[in-house]
């Protein structure tokens, strides 16, 4: 896979364009939702009918604002619209609407992790726009199809400094802001849908050169896997081109999945000149300091602090802490976990990573699908706190749970799985044993361990698997003397 | 906030380049009329480009001119109306305009504007 370079330090930036999860376009009142009938979402604004006029989305510019807020940004008190000149048939304006000079959200930053290894990745700026409608190049009899539901969907579009120094670095980095988007609930996050893709800025340099290279912006990246690829192979093809006499041409290329390259879309000779200017048919966007007041007020618990606070308040490992704030969803569900069974937090995490998150992935829904509630499981945990199931037998009952067969309680009391705690109970079972397995008392007196551990088990099967292993343990120990 | 000092003349240029494009020289030549035409997609025969150059080095005379107008303390706009965008409400309302718009389309099949092929 990847070859390393050890003469080479490579230079990564990130554009990101996150789909803005409103019900409505940034500018008409046309649904937004995935998957309708070809066209049955394009407004005349959307079809760019003449003497139409754009109107701003409110959600839109508040998810910005939430987006600012959330990696400690500027919000701009005052930006401008402007637009970006092309022509291709799903544009059916000739322009997109974007923002140039003067970007909503300035600045910002995200931290992610490699390894062992934390990073700051700083944020040029994040600007709102409307995306294009959708070319369906299948044979339309030699003509192209062109679908305009997608066009004036609301994008934000997130920049970073070339602050990435691998592969690696910009996989972490797109995943940290994925995670975020989703946890700020700004974007639905689902990739496949194209709700959240990346283009990658990619140049290398000799080790210790302070002056960037040459770099290629590869488009369209759907999946951390195509991203984390294609800049590796970017990086091979430039060091080759370079070791072999070349020279780097600015252009911007394509990823191809299936055969592992990229190949170049455009070169910088005929590069768009996009003529950017102020769009007249908006005002500039003016964002008051209370409505900024507004949206922090409303803001959630963002990861980074939620994590922080399980690892204070709670005593979690920074593992535990760093899986359990994956997502919003896994953070909330443990928090309603062990508000129902206050000071069990190890255990609640211990079994939302274990054993929940392995139904999860078995069956691959999201902790929304789950057959059984927060709190039920904080009901099946108080039952292990109290003694009455043994760890083996909490499985047991929660496979009952996952199946829908009811609430912890109803399921011991159904198959009689109380766990046996009385230690006369107990002592009966152990006398019964003894008397019966007079050749294992023997060898354990001769010192033979293992006929020690026999004995439990042969006491563990007499009570089927009920009896409080600990206390058959400790009893057991005694008799024996 | 973007700032900037009252509005010294490299200021401006700072906080809105759009006004001053750089990759047009002046006066215009032929050959950046040809570009702008082609940019815009537009064919003009070669009396419609001289006829063009003419009508935009006059535009560009007047901008020099109001360039000229001494406006220190002036805070620069980026639209000839003052005020702010309105915002309208996050709602879905409009209905299915599809058949109406096919209605104007020169091809369309399944719902589908059709357009010649288009292959990056």
């Amino acid at each position: 896979m990847a070859r390393s370079h050890p003469n080479w330090e490579v230079v990564i930036g990130l554009e990101t364009h996150a789909q803005l999860s409103t019900r409505s376009k940034i500018f008409s009142s046309a649904s937004t939702a995935f998957g309708a009938a070809p066209n049955s979402q394009a407004s005349v604004v959307d079809l760019a009918l003449p003497g139409v006029l754009p109107v701003l989305n409110r959600g839109a510019v508040e998810r910005a604002i939430r987006f600012g807020l959330a990696v400690g940004a500027k919000i701009s008190p005052r930006s401008v619209f402007a637009r970006k000149n092309y022509f291709y048939p799903d544009l059916p304006k000739g322009y997109q609407i974007s923002q140039y000079e003067l970007p909503v959200v300035v600045g910002g930053t995200v931290r992610i992790q490699v390894g062992d290894v934390e990073k700051i990745v700083q944020l040029t700026r994040a600007h709102l726009e409307e995306d294009a409608g959708k070319s369906l190049h299948e044979d339309f009899h030699g003509m192209s199809g062109i679908d305009l539901n997608r066009a004036g969907t609301p994008l934000l579009e997130i920049v970073t400094e070339p602050d990435m120094r691998s592969a690696a670095e910009a996989v972490a980095y797109a995943k940290a802001l994925h995670a975020l988007v989703q946890w700020i609930g700004i974007c639905d996050g689902n990739m496949q849908e194209g709700s959240f893709r990346c283009d990658a800025n990619v140049s290398v340099r000799p080790m210790g050169s302070d002056k960037l290279g040459t770099r290629c912006e590869i488009k369209n990246l759907n999946s951390f896997r195509f991203l984390e690829q294609a800049i590796e192979h970017e990086v091979d093809r430039q060091i080759e081109l370079i070791e072999g006499g070349g020279t780097v041409v600015q252009e911007t290329r394509l990823y191809d999945p299936d055969r592992d390259e990229t190949r170049a879309m455009r070169s910088k000779e005929d590069a768009q000149d996009y003529r950017y200017f102020p769009d007249p048919d908006l005002l500039p966007l003016v964002i008051a300091d209370d409505w900024i007041e507004r949206v922090r007020a409303e803001m959630p618990e963002l990861p980074e602090a939620k994590r922080a606070r399980l690892e204070r308040e709670h005593g979690l490992a920074p593992y535990d802490a760093a899986a359990l704030t994956a997502t919003r969803e896994m953070a909330d569900w443990f928090e309603a976990t062990l508000a129902a069974l206050p000071g069990q937090a190890k255990l609640c995490a211990n079994w939302i990573m274990g054993e929940v998150s392995a139904r999860l992935n078995r069956d691959e829904i999201e902790l929304a699908q789950a057959p059984i509630t927060a709190t039920a499981l904080a009901g099946l945990l108080a039952r292990v706190v109290d003694g009455t199931l043994s760890g083996k037998m909490a499985k047991e009952v929660f496979d009952a749970m996952w199946a829908g067969e009811g609430s912890a309680d109803a399921i011991i009391e159904a198959r009689g799985l109380k766990q046996i705690s009385d230690s006369g109970a107990i002592e009966k079972i152990i006398d019964d044993v003894l008397a019966a397995n007079p050749k294992s008392v023997e060898e354990f007196r001769a010192g033979k361990d293992k006929a020690f551990n026999a004995l439990v088990g042969q006491v563990m099967k007499a009570s089927k698997g009920k009896a409080n292993p600990q206390q058959v343990n400790d009893l057991l120990r005694a008799k024996l003397g | 906030m973007v700032t900037y000092e009252a509005s010294s003349d490299q200021a401006i240029r700072l906080r809105f380049p759009w006004f001053f494009p750089k990759i047009l020289p002046m006066p215009l030549a032929i050959e950046d009329v040809a570009r702008i035409a082609h940019l815009a997609r537009i064919h003009i025969s070669d009396e419609e480009a001289q006829r063009t150059l003419a009508q935009l080095n006059d535009i560009f005379a007047m901008i020099e001119q109001m360039r000229a107008v001494d406006t220190t303390g002036v805070e620069p706009m980026a639209h000839p109306l003052g005020g702010s965008q309105r915002l309208r409400d996050d709602v879905a309302t409009e209905p299915d305009w599809r058949e109406a718009a096919m209605r104007n389309a020169p091809a369309h099949e399944n719902g589908l504007f059709l357009v010649p092929k288009v292959i990056e």
